[in-house]
């Protein structure tokens, strides 16, 4: 029988998730599930059940032959749900899909500036758990990993509708953001005039970056993938300097007196 | 060296080709030899505006093909001896026009012109890329009204990044506001956007404010560039944008709006 009901029975909706993404260095099992039973031991309650994407792209780097289904074995007996899969050469996609696991493409910025290369602080151990959204933009990571934060960018000349600016550290605007701009920062922003466009701050997942802004009119915030648009800005704080943070996944937009 | 300026939008219909006509014209009118280049591949138009469109033999897109010489193409002005006109060919399309073909008719126009006026097409594809890619002044012709604003911010957006300066990493190009179609009027009803509401957006240099005027259709119908129409308030608004774009200060008149004494008397509208 048809649903006559008004509602429809589904709906589809685009929607950003937070999962932990494990970077393998090494193809040895052992090692690897010695070192996630030590990091498992430090946080039992955060990896409990946790989701998980595995990237494969350090691996590959160093062509190390890896048996996926093992890992994923090895994933599921802990407790881990994987959930995708990155920078797995075809034999890996292979696999995966045999598995039933997404398969995740990498993806470049396509059109956008992207302004300094990405220099992330990242300790070199046999495994390494971050917290990343599961982004639709994101830059590849560059083989050398200096330990040195990457430095901010700062932009003098406005940025018009249609421009993309991208910074992998901070990024500090003196000049007005139109509508239809887009500013992504890994790190935080600061605008100092008013921003019209979109404005993205902590975009690899750092939860702690912030947006300030002398006159917020954006079409868009968003804090690590937590976003509002401008429809839901209080309207109070509408056209007032301010900064934007991230509380309990909720965006909490601050007047600056 | 001739100075490049390019008239460009983003949005069609707004006054880019009146205002290529118009300030060809005036540049001419001050004594510069001045060229005018319709980039409308397909769509020319600034032959009906300037009045020569039954001289048009060859065209632009023929000296890029090198079917015929510059000076072949070139149209003189018959108003203006110092003012030249290379059409836009009416068969064609964008895709005739290249990078190093429009490059090198600029630097062949170089050489005898003071300044090379480039009437863009609307849009961001390759007709209006390649108008703006050699200039060195952009004027950024706007409506008061928010969608041709967005545009031209989305064209001076390109203005700073594919042009040849930006490419080069020379001095950017000096980007001039004109806003054109303003009516004082409808901007105390609250139906237009303020010559303020504009600047807040772009906030680029005003060369001026071209008034709303029935002038302004009546010149391009009879093919008279309307800053030639020294009785009437556009004409005049060009003028006065060729003068300060010269150098010269001026006051920005037509920003409240002309209240003739009949009007404050029976607060009619013209």
């Amino acid at each position: 029988m048809l649903n006559t009901s008004t509602t429809p029975a589904l709906e589809f909706k685009s929607s950003t998730f937070f999962s932990p993404i494990l970077i393998l260095f090494t193809n040895d099992i052992a090692a690897i599930e010695q070192t996630l039973h030590e990091k498992i031991k430090l946080a039992p309650e955060f990896f409990k059940d946790s989701p998980v994407i595995i990237d494969l792209r350090e691996l590959n780097k160093q062509n190390q032959e890896l048996d996926f289904t093992c890992v994923i074995e090895l994933l599921r007996r802990i407790g881990f749900f994987p959930v995708g899969i990155r920078g797995g050469n075809d034999q890996q996609n292979k696999q995966a899909r045999a598995l039933f696991i997404p398969i995740d493409t990498v993806r470049d910025l396509g059109s956008s500036i992207v302004i300094g290369e990405t220099q992330k602080p990242e300790a070199v151990q046999q495994t390494n758990i971050k917290s990343e959204t599961a982004p639709p933009k994101e830059s590849v990571k560059p083989a050398a990993i200096p330990p040195v934060p990457a430095a901010a960018t700062l932009i003098t000349h406005p940025i018009r509708s249609g421009q993309r600016i991208y910074a992998s550290g901070d990024l500090i605007i003196l000049s007005q953001v139109s509508a239809g701009a887009e500013i992504m920062a890994e790190g935080n922003i600061h605008v100092y005039n008013t921003l019209r466009g979109r404005a993205l701050a902590g975009v690899h997942g750092n939860t702690a970056a912030r947006i300030f802004c002398f006159d917020l009119q954006a079409e868009l915030i968003s804090i690590a993938g937590d976003y509002k648009t401008s429809e839901d800005i209080n309207k109070q704080t509408y056209k007032n300097p301010v900064q934007i943070y991230l509380q309990d996944h909720a965006l909490i937009i601050k007047e600056i007196a | 060296m001739a100075r490049i300026i390019v008239v460009t939008s983003g949005k069609g219909g707004v006054g880019k080709t009146t205002t290529s006509a118009a300030i060809a014209m005036g540049l001419a009118k001050r004594g510069h030899k001045t060229a005018v280049i319709d980039f409308d591949v397909g769509l020319r138009n600034l032959d009906l505006i300037l009045g020569c469109e039954r001289r048009v033999v060859y065209d632009f897109i023929n000296v890029i093909n090198g079917e015929a010489s510059l000076n072949q193409a070139l149209i003189r002005d018959k108003n203006c001896n110092l003012l030249y006109i290379l059409p836009a060919s009416q068969t064609r399309d964008k895709d005739a026009l290249t990078q190093e073909g429009v490059g090198k008719v600029l630097d062949e126009l170089s050489k005898d012109f003071e300044y090379i006026v480039c009437d863009s097409p609307a849009g961001i594809e390759k007709g209006a890329n390649l108008a703006l890619y050699f200039a060195d002044d952009a004027f950024v012709v706007t409506n008061p009204e928010i969608s041709s604003v967005r545009d031209s911010d989305r064209m001076l957006g390109i203005l700073s990044s594919k042009s040849r300066r930006a490419e080069k990493n020379e001095e950017p190009i000096k980007e001039y506001l004109l806003l054109t179609r303003y009516d004082a009027d409808r901007v105390k009803l609250g139906e237009m956007l303020s010559l303020e509401d504009v600047q807040e957006i772009l906030s680029l240099e005003l060369l001026g404010i071209i008034p709303e005027s029935k002038s302004v259709l009546s010149a391009s119908n009879a093919g008279m560039p309307v800053i030639l129409d020294e009785k009437s308030e556009a004409g005049q608004a060009y003028a006065d944008v060729v003068a300060r774009y010269l150098g010269e200060k001026l006051p920005h008149r037509f920003i409240d709006g002309k209240q003739g004494f009949l009007k404050r008397l029976f607060g009619g509208r013209k």
